[in-house]
């Protein structure tokens, strides 16, 4: 095959990593005074990334010898990772400008740009290379965003946090890598799984190889997706990061870690499914059950959020547990609709200011909004409602969906202890709630910027029960791009 | 038979120099145990026929990366004037370390041109016709050509990193500008006085 077509199916990636070369450069000679500038050309980069999905990159199938794969699954992953990007470019001026200490400096949109090169990669990645390769361009970056606020103590102690246990899980994750590659023969996700079905797994005979290297492997992704028991980094980052990169952190990297998960699975390791859905279950039950109870106690609406992260990934985990097509769709819907819920509360987040606009970040300090700013409570009311999974909102259909699948699977079980335990993520939520609508209010919040009301209005809306006008659209999306897989 | 031999002490030295990297009380003598050990892993890959990671770990490891050791270790609290005095001491040691390295190029020349060890089994056979940088090339620049680039990104974000997270402005500091310099006339910078006696000058 030519060049020019294989270039055609990695189009998007070409675009960003382009894109955000040329905004280096443009950095470089701009300084700090161009970085509105870069910030708005990163963001139409990202729309022509997004123009480029239509057409061989959602479809062409496989370029480079196998190395990446250009199908509808990638191509919806992308979506969400690019959208989820550009919101987070789109909040981080209001905040930086707002906060005393540093400045946004024009080098936080490349990062998300080249972040988001190495995300696609991550969910077109048909060959352990470039799963890891696409792996370490989306964290690097990440690590760099997290201590982007060099003044910041914070901040810095979340960056080294972060690149340390990352390293670490990478160490984990290439060592799983290494034993795959040894026992198997090759790198490539469909000789992988050649191998894992000529292979006897159970019995006396069983290749303890491909086990370990499947047990490492799925600990990688678990870390990077933050489920537990790899979940230890999440509050402390979310926490210490400044809130644009959280909120990137929670929505663009959570998407392709799920999804390149769920492409291992299915696609390299799927002979081995008796295997790898023990772990799936344990990591899903556990971090929804960990998600919700550790959330309790928090008194700081980021860490919250960290928790309720972890807890969704578990949600998402239970539709990859049934390891149908339709498990896979609904894992892929959970993603999308928890993009919406998770950028929403963290532009409400954003909100958050005392009157000399320094952001404030206990969950106290929303005491009273109904009546102090009564649009934004309503709008953090719904998502904080969508993320319990309360009926009427659009996040009870992704999580009917998933435990749907699960039970079409035969998972009874599963699903029985993932609603049980939903229940109680349910209390923290409403506390927040509670402390919104019930409580004597406290100092009011300063004024906000209007694109990010704006933004905040639209996620509402998708997240309202008038989201349910998009299933028929969402959900035959998803299953087209589940089925790629199979 | 000359392979074997060529192996067994490669493998030795190895293991001797590795233990004394992390035995020796000097870390200057760390460092340079340490090179050794990297000596002789190279000579270890080229037994097997790998000449081209035997050259980086000479040029990359004991070319760059020991020597940046050495530097780091340099800028420790060490008692350079009791290092100087064991000099003397020490010349027989490095002499040894010398011979023995030279020695070892002269056995490995020799083991390679013998021929290299049989391995039992590869999992991918390369042909024989090919050397080894010339087939490292053909996959790095065509059947991964789009991870080649990918870790290149990588590279660049690392580099971007180190910038965002250290660069800072240093404001107050004095740079020359040299055409300033250039475009400054005599006339601009200097004159002639002729100060009356007793006036002083005035500045």
């Amino acid at each position: 095959m030519d060049y020019a077509s294989q270039l055609a199916m990695t189009l998007p990636e070409v675009i960003l990593a382009v894109g955000s070369i040329v905004l280096m450069l443009v950095a470089a000679w701009g300084g700090p005074a161009s970085t509105k500038a870069v910030s708005w050309a990163a963001v139409a980069v990202l729309a022509g990334a997004l123009i480029a999905l239509v057409g061989p990159a959602t479809s062409g199938g496989e370029a480079f010898g196998g190395l990446y794969r250009a199908d509808g699954f990638a191509g919806f992953a992308k979506v969400l990772i690019f959208i989820a990007a550009a919101v987070a470019i789109v909040m981080a001026p209001d905040f930086f400008a707002r906060t005393a200490g540093d400045n946004l400096r024009p080098e936080y949109p490349v990062l998300i740009l080249l972040s988001a090169a190495g995300m696609g990669m991550m969910v077109s990645a048909a060959d352990l290379l470039t799963l890891y390769v696409g792996l370490e361009l989306q964290s690097l970056s990440a690590y760099v965003l997290a201590s982007f606020m060099r003044q910041d103590a914070r901040s810095a102690e979340a960056g080294l946090k972060y690149f340390v246990l990352g390293a670490l899980a990478s160490g984990i994750l290439l060592y799983g890598i290494s034993l795959v590659y040894g026992f198997t023969g090759s790198t490539m996700f469909n000789e992988i799984a050649g191998a894992y079905a000529a292979t006897p797994l159970t019995g006396d005979a069983k290749s303890y190889g491909l086990l370990f290297g499947l047990v490492f492997v799925f600990a990688g992704l678990a870390f990077k997706m933050s489920a537990v028991p790899f979940h230890m980094w999440t509050p402390d980052v979310y926490e210490g990061a400044p809130t644009p990169v959280t909120a990137f952190f929670a929505s663009a990297p959570k998407v392709a870690s799920v999804a390149l998960g769920v492409r291992v699975a299915v696609e390299a390791m799927g002979p081995a499914e008796g295997q790898w859905r023990q772990i799936v279950i344990f990591a899903a039950l556990a971090s929804i059950l960990l998600g919700a109870v550790a959330a309790i106690g928090q008194q700081n609406i980021k860490r919250l959020l960290a928790y309720s992260s972890i807890n969704n990934v578990g949600f998402a985990l239970i539709g990859l547990a049934a390891g149908t097509p339709e498990g896979v769709a609904s894992v892929l819907n959970y993603m999308a609709i928890y993009i919406a819920m998770t950028l929403g509360s963290f532009l409400v987040v954003l909100q958050m200011r005392d009157h000399e606009g320094q952001p404030v970040e206990t969950i106290a300090s929303l005491s009273g909004l109904s009546r102090t700013r009564p649009g934004l409570a309503a709008a953090l009311a719904i998502f904080m409602f969508s993320l319990a999974g309360i009926p009427p909102l659009f996040g009870f259909y992704a999580k009917f969906e998933v435990f749907y699948a699960a039970v079409q699977a035969g998972l009874f079980p599963l699903a029985v202890f993932g609603i049980a335990f939903s229940v109680i993520g349910a209390y923290y939520y409403l506390r927040v709630i509670k402390t919104m609508y019930f409580d004597e209010p406290v100092a009011e919040f300063g004024r906000g910027y209007a694109l990010e009301g704006g933004l905040i209005a639209v996620a509402a809306v998708i997240v309202s029960p008038l989201g349910y006008l998009a299933i028929p659209l969402l959900s035959g999306w998803t299953l087209a791009a589940a089925r790629a897989l199979f | 038979m000359i392979q074997a031999l060529a192996f067994y002490l490669f493998a030795l030295v190895v293991l001797l120099s590795g233990a004394m990297t992390i035995l020796s009380r000097n870390p200057v003598h760390s460092v340079l145990w340490l090179i050794l050990a990297f000596f002789n892993a190279a000579g270890l890959m080229v037994l097997v026929g790998a000449e081209f990671i035997a050259m980086l770990l000479v040029i990359v490891y004991v070319g760059a990366v020991a020597v940046l050791f050495l530097f780091v270790v340099m800028m420790l609290d060490i008692d350079f004037a009791e290092l100087r005095a064991g000099f003397v001491r020490y010349a027989a040691l490095g002499l040894l370390l010398a011979v023995a390295l030279v020695a070892e190029i002269l056995i490995g020349v020799g083991a390679w041109s013998a021929g290299g060890i049989d391995l039992a089994r590869r999992a991918a056979p390369t042909d024989a016709g090919v050397p080894n940088i010339e087939a490292i090339g053909q996959l790095l620049y065509t059947r991964y050509l789009f991870i080649f680039e990918g870790a290149g990104l990588v590279l660049l974000v690392a580099m971007i990193g180190a910038i965002v997270l250290t660069h800072r402005e240093r404001s107050g500091s004095r740079y020359q500008n040299i055409a300033r310099q250039n475009a400054r006339r005599p006339q601009d910078a200097t004159r002639n006085v002729r100060p009356e006696i007793g006036q002083g000058v005035q500045l």
